[in-house]
């Protein structure tokens, strides 16, 4: 792409991801919709949530990981062991990374 | 009015805002996040600089498109000269899941004028989102939810540009081994983890977890909203399976 191509490329990406984030602020009067799929939607911004998640953790480039030597598998693990024992969100962070980095490094894995 | 009274007011309310116990409250709360967000920033930065599309274009993009997975998901289709609505429908799909945030705001900022409203949604993203509805699982009378939106969002925004930024322009200096992007991935971890209420979404979550993996060869991060269906269409089952049990009790 030419950079004017980018640039107008980018305008619309700003644009279409403005109006999902707006979606249902805009209009003043509430959206019709059918009573299962507003509780239905209850669960979608965690689930947009896992299925962000989940391919970073047991995916390699599309290919689902064929060994359990994974740091990556770990560290995930150390960091929900970790949220479990103290919900604390940094905690989480620092705990799973600096375990997923301890077996690469320190292990080769 | 002139622009220096413009300038003048704006600056009068930010600082009015910037004093009020919710709006410190949400800023505070952002800031454990800020070292996840801090590494994802700086990820999708270096990425940004590899893709050969130039520093000015980079941070044009950082900057008003704001949705990291949606810009990551953009690169190598612009690199590749794909068609311009590729990248559109690219953006489209990654974005899907900002339509349910908005729609749980809603009940908070629907009082709001509409482009506050739309100011507002500008800055809405995964952290802000999961740090609110922990704050508020429910709307109460009396507190102006949109300040601690706005603390928090502040602080993410800040620190997202900042990292994003750094990024862009250090480029090739931050070697992939550092296991940043895995900072990322245990921030919205570690988020995940603070929605989960009850069984029904700790199952749905899982449930999304196993269709992402199983749909990602599929185009355009249409995993993403596979992944959503599944587990919007579990809950609304389990639901009415709760409510059928329920309602057969004597």
């Amino acid at each position: 792409m030419s950079p004017l191509e980018i640039f107008f490329t980018t305008l619309g990406m700003a644009a279409i991801a403005l109006l999902c984030r707006a979606f249902f602020l805009l209009p003043d009067q509430e959206l019709p919709m059918p009573r299962w799929l507003r509780e239905g939607l209850r669960y979608a911004p965690t689930a947009a949530l896992a299925a962000v998640v989940a391919p970073e953790l047991v995916l390699t480039q599309g290919h689902l990981i064929d060994t359990w030597r994974d740091p990556r598998i770990f560290g995930a693990l150390a960091g929900l062991l970790f949220y479990a024992w103290r919900s604390s969100l940094f905690g989480t962070i620092v705990c799973g990374t600096g375990v997923m980095l301890a077996l690469r490094f320190g292990l080769g894995w | 009015m002139s622009l220096s009274s413009h300038v003048a007011s704006f600056r009068a309310s930010a600082l009015a805002l910037a004093r009020r116990p919710l709006f410190l409250e949400g800023a505070r709360d952002a800031v454990p996040m800020a070292i996840g967000i801090a590494a994802w920033g700086l990820v999708a930065g270096v990425a940004m600089a590899k893709s050969g599309m130039g520093l000015a274009l980079a941070i044009f993009m950082s900057v008003i498109v704001y949705a990291g997975s949606a810009q990551i998901a953009s690169l190598p289709l612009i690199a590749a000269g794909a068609p311009m609505w590729v990248v559109w429908a690219t953006t489209l799909c990654v974005s899907l899941r900002f339509m349910a945030f908005s729609f749980h705001y809603r009940p908070f900022f629907a009082h709001l004028p509409r482009r506050q409203r739309i100011a507002l949604s500008f800055l809405m993203g995964d952290t802000n989102f999961a740090l609110f509805m922990r704050r508020f699982p429910e709307r109460v009378a009396g507190p102006r939810h949109e300040d601690f939106f706005l603390g928090n969002a502040v602080v993410t925004f800040g620190v997202w540009q900042l990292s994003i930024i750094t990024g862009i322009v250090a480029g090739h200096a931050i070697p992939a081994s550092w296991g940043l992007g895995f900072a990322g991935t245990m921030a919205l971890l570690a988020l995940t983890c603070t929605q989960l209420r009850d069984s029904s979404t700790r199952v749905a979550a899982v449930v999304a977890a196993c269709a992402a993996v199983a749909a990602y060869a599929l185009p355009l991060k249409l995993n993403i909203l596979v992944a959503i269906a599944a587990a919007v269409a579990f809950g609304v089952l389990a639901d009415h399976a709760r409510a059928a049990r329920e309602g057969a009790r004597p």
